[in-house]
């Protein structure tokens, strides 16, 4: 049975669509997306009320699910229920699970959780070196063959500039880009926090924004060497961005990213309101506002390719310790679409097509998968957005297993009103916008 | 006062001033044949100590019982903390016993922060990682005051490693907030980032720094600095930056001489110096008793707490 989303405001840079448009889905397939489609006898109308956008499935290409072996914290079940809450539907989750996606059992595992969980799809990423221990290369050919679509030894940059050459040649082979974590990590030695003002206040060791601008600029000039993909990852720095440029402007396949935290707060969240709180302890660690300001200048300039949330999960009781002994990290799948609707939409730094673009179009370009598009065929992967909904964030309400945000309580204007992923509606909003859409859909 | 003390940061000057003139009478009473009063007899206090500490801990401890406190301390081994138990849940326990206050010593900054959000004891910060070191400060003033009379315009030199330090810290912010001229001087790996934005000099020049100076606070370097490439080494450090009676002469002729504790000789501060006529050293450490009985009485609720 065909079913028309009719009279949505569609926003769909791919095929540089956004007005008033029908979409025609037939089973998990867009057929077709016009102005005022005919409504022939064999199609269900769903009429999108006005307000909402109709926009291509968001892709969040960097969250940690931590399944296997991290189940306390989240697992695929739960942090995919998070992603569709969120508006995500699709995530590509990073190796550094137990044991390491490095081979094509635990892909195949992922997967196989994946489909029972039936819900946001699951992009795994394998990684780089075996362990991730930075000697050897995993299995590359394996882990594409298996299902994985990008690589990384995320959490951790790749060890050498050797290994990284070597990953970046044989990587290209099969089409998958590098995801790098940057970090050079004698600079960051003990580090937990931004190297300035606030982090010596509190006496907290500081990490310098060169510790991840001196590991981008070697990786881009591996990639020139190499003619590899390089994307960095949560870009936190305004000299990487640099970096990030430099290359772009030399023809170097390099992209980048940066979450919705590192464009939303900075480095004086370490002491006010909370001093001290754990939930500010990520890495890279939350910068100055010359840094969280040169980011938005990026997103906004076209220089930042993707938003994504290094949804990072952790159990209460890892994070209700010591700043120094808390692990890094905070949750960002269920909070990512409002903090950008409101910070970045709304305060006018950049466009509903340009957020698209960052949280759909360019994701799906730089894994290689289906998505990012409303075209005739495409999978029926929909978000539907209320960029006007009032929004309190709640961890209580979260589906993430994990609670470890610092944007409890935040007041945001924007929000999810429902995600369908091939053609089946897998949430639908606070306060039901749209509940007469039949959940068959 | 707040309920807890945590560090310098949450004191107003007045505040400050109240503990200093509170320890001035408070310095009395360790002067009587028979050094104790009643004043905190009935409460409890406990000093957990997460890092060993010999002066901090000795200092509270007679400060406890000549208020008449019931006091014990507990040095919590590091192996208590590889057996598993957190930091919150080693508290609790404590809490559990309905202690009044919690003196506390621990090698994480802000360990006393998470602490105060959990525990209804009031909490004393005894020195924090590289944070805060709230009584030391305190037992500075008290010292500076007692020889200079007052701490607003003297100009103080702090010398050593200021990133490490949070004798530092706690200095810097009581001296400034008190209106004295700050001067910190030490290699230049071993200054915070952000350093001028605490309002102070920054001088990696040891004779600039203390040129004229009032007072001048030595801080300790640890040996291990040479692992982190801090400093070539001792004998280097004491070459480019330890106080000697060369450079105390730079100072104002009645500039009196300071160091927290424990000393390293001739690696921060030459013995000649640390022995001199100028040093308070060891006044430091006798003050130390007053202030800390002031904090305990002042938190355990002044005149209305009696």
């Amino acid at each position: 049975m065909k079913r028309l989303l009719k009279g949505g405001r569609v926003v769909d840079p791919a095929n540089g669509r956004d007005g008033v448009f029908d979409v025609l889905i037939d089973g998990d397939r867009i057929v077709r997306v016009g102005r005022d489609l005919p409504v022939e006898a064999d199609v269900m109308v769903v009429e999108v009320p006005s307000g909402l956008v109709v926009c291509p499935g968001l892709i969040d290409m960097h969250v940690h699910l931590r399944e296997p072996g991290q189940e306390h914290k989240e697992t695929i079940a739960t942090g995919t229920a998070a992603a569709v809450a969120g508006g995500f539907t699709a995530v590509a989750c990073m190796p550094n699970t137990h044991p390491v996606n490095d081979n094509a059992g635990v892909t195949e595992y992922i997967l196989k959780k994946a489909a029972e969980a039936n819900l946001a799809r699951v992009y795994p990423i394998g990684a780089v070196s075996r362990g991730q221990d930075g000697e050897q290369l995993a299995d590359i050919a394996e882990l594409r063959q298996a299902g994985c679509v990008a690589l990384s030894d995320d959490g951790r940059p790749v060890a050498t500039a050797l290994l990284m050459r070597r990953a970046l040649e044989y990587a290209g082979m099969f089409k998958m880009p590098v995801i790098e974590h940057c970090e050079d990590p004698s600079l960051k030695a003990g580090g937990v926090a931004h190297e300035g003002y606030h982090a010596s206040t509190l006496g907290l060791h500081g990490i310098p924004g060169e510790a991840e601008s001196i590991m981008a600029l070697r990786d881009i000039s591996l990639a020139e060497l190499t003619g590899g993909c390089v994307h960095v990852a949560h870009m936190s720095a305004r000299q990487t961005l640099d970096a990030v440029r430099y290359g772009k402007t030399r023809g170097v396949r390099v992209t980048c990213e940066v979450t919705p935290h590192h464009v939303v707060l900075t480095d004086e969240m370490l002491v006010l309101p909370i001093p001290y709180d754990t939930n500010v302890k990520m890495n890279p660690p939350l910068r100055a506002s010359e840094d969280r300001d040169a980011m938005l200048a990026g997103l906004a300039d076209g220089s930042v390719d993707v938003i994504a949330t290094d949804h990072a999960p952790h159990h209460y009781d890892e994070k209700h310790v010591e700043f120094d002994r808390a692990p890094f990290g905070i949750t960002g799948l269920e909070t990512a679409v409002s903090l950008c609707l409101d910070r970045l939409v709304h305060a006018g730094v950049i466009s509903l097509a340009r957020l698209i673009e960052l949280l759909s179009v360019n994701p799906a370009k730089i894994l290689g998968v289906a998505g990012g598009s409303l075209a005739a065929g495409a999978p029926a992967d929909v978000t539907i957005l209320a960029p006007d909904l009032a929004v309190t964030v709640s961890v209580a309400r979260m589906r993430s297993k994990a609670k470890n945000t610092p944007f409890d309580g935040w007041q945001l204007r924007g929000g999810v009103a429902a995600t369908i992923v091939g053609g089946r509606v897998v949430y639908e909003g606070v306060g039901s916008l749209l509940q007469f859409l039949p959940p068959a859909l | 006062m707040k309920k807890d003390l945590l560090g310098i940061a949450e004191l107003s000057s007045e505040e400050i001033y109240l503990i200093l003139d509170t320890a001035e009478a408070m310095r009395e009473i360790g002067q009587r044949p028979i050094k104790k009063v009643p004043t905190l007899r009935g409460k409890t206090v406990v000093n957990l100590f997460f890092e060993p500490s010999t002066r901090t801990r000795t200092s509270f401890e007679i400060a406890e019982k000549r208020l008449s406190a019931d006091t014990l301390s507990i040095a919590v081994a590091a192996s208590s903390v590889l057996k598993g138990e957190t930091l919150v849940d080693t508290a609790m326990n404590i809490e559990a016993m309905s202690p009044d206050m919690i003196v506390v010593r621990h090698a994480a900054s802000g360990a006393c922060h998470l602490l105060s959000r959990i525990c209804r004891s009031r909490i004393i910060n005894a020195g924090d990682g590289m944070h805060e070191h709230p009584t030391q400060a305190l037992l500075d003033a008290f010292t500076i005051r007692e020889h200079k009379k007052r701490i607003d315009g003297l100009k103080v030199a702090i010398v050593g490693d200021l990133l490490h330090s949070r004798v530092l810290r706690s200095n810097v912010l009581l001296l400034t907030k008190l209106g004295a001229e700050v001067w910190v001087s030490g290699p230049r790996t071993l200054v915070p980032a952000g350093m001028e934005r605490f309002g102070v000099r920054v001088s990696t020049s040891v004779e600039e720094a203390v040129a004229d100076a009032d007072v001048i606070m030595m801080l300790r370097i640890q040996q291990e600095r040479m692992q982190g490439a801090f400093i070539p080494s001792l004998r280097e450090y004491f070459t480019v930056f330890g106080m000697t009676a060369e450079r105390v002469a730079r100072a104002k002729p009645d500039a009196i001489i300071m160091h927290p504790g424990p000393m390293n000789r001739g690696v921060e501060i030459a013995s000649e110096v640390a022995d001199g006529p100028y040093s308070v050293i060891l006044e430091q450490v006798a003050n130390g008793v007053a202030v800390r009985m002031a904090v305990l009485y002042l938190l355990a609720g002044g005149p209305e707490g009696e």
